[in-house]
């Protein structure tokens, strides 16, 4: 029916960006992380998720972002998002996962933010 | 003799079958881009719409696998005020006062992060309720244009 969630991944110095097109359901959540704990075992402490390509994501999905979110933590890590829709913002608010992960406008204020 | 306004809705009865959630979303767009919200706002109708669908498929333990989704405009002449929608499982039911109000907190150090799904739709939508029991559950939400 939906097309399977495509990541990108952009290795930098400092960070990690992955990038996101499609449904983040519970498929999609389970492809975010296990690109995101590959990073963390290649040693990368700063994920950036760039959600520009992803317009609907459901609970399931988000459930599995705060198990990458809980394991950032565990490593002394950070996990932000970037170039989210105003309801993507909207909904991580109202579960409060703002403030357990930034929440960037675009990717270059998300780097500046990051110190990446 | 005072005629009455045509009634206004439409129903959609989809399988409990993944990616369901989507098709019902679809519909939701259309209905919602149709009272005149702004697109911000046809957004939240969409995504509350995923989530009550998803609560239906996932925890509804209904025998026969579908889920009824009713759309009905409200008030308005030629362009309504309000779209309320109805998403219907005929399950088990379930006591909604005895659903535990999710917290990040619990969920980012317990091992289970799910059960957000209430406070989203409850978060996105102007006014919720759920009516549920023996029959089954039906969450019944609105938003105005």
């Amino acid at each position: 029916m939906t097309e399977a969630l495509k990541l990108t991944i952009d290795r930098r110095d400092a960070l990690a960006v992955i990038y996101t097109e499609g449904y983040i359901n519970n498929q999609g959540g389970e492809e975010i992380a296990r690109a995101a704990y590959e990073l963390i075992e290649a040693g990368y402490k700063v994920l950036l998720l760039n959600l520009t390509g992803t317009k609907i994501i459901n609970s399931i999905g988000i459930s599995i972002l705060i198990e990458i979110i809980e394991k950032m933590l565990e490593v002394e890590g950070k996990l932000a998002f970037c170039a989210l829709t105003p309801t993507i913002e909207k909904t991580f608010h109202i579960m409060g996962l703002a403030q357990y992960a930034a929440i960037f406008g675009d990717e270059g204020d998300a780097v500046a933010g990051l110190g990446g | 003799m005072t005629l009455l306004p045509p009634t206004r809705e439409v129903t959609l009865i989809l399988p409990m079958a993944p990616d369901m959630e989507i098709v019902a979303s679809q519909a939701a767009s259309a209905m919602a881009s149709f009272v005149g919200m702004s697109s911000d706002r046809v957004d939240e109708v969409r995504m509350a719409v995923v989530e009550a669908c998803i609560n239906a498929f996932e925890h509804s333990r209904a025998a026969e696998r579908k889920v009824d989704i009713t759309f009905r405009l409200i008030g308005g002449g030629a362009r309504p005020e309000r779209l309320e929608i109805r998403v219907h499982d005929r399950g088990v039911g379930f006591q909604p006062a005895a659903v535990e109000e999710p917290r990040i907190e619990a969920k980012i150090k317990g091992d289970r992060k799910r059960g957000w799904g209430l406070k989203i739709i409850q978060g996105l939508m102007d006014e919720v309720e759920i009516l549920s029991g023996s029959q089954g559950t039906t969450v019944v939400m609105s938003k105005s244009r």
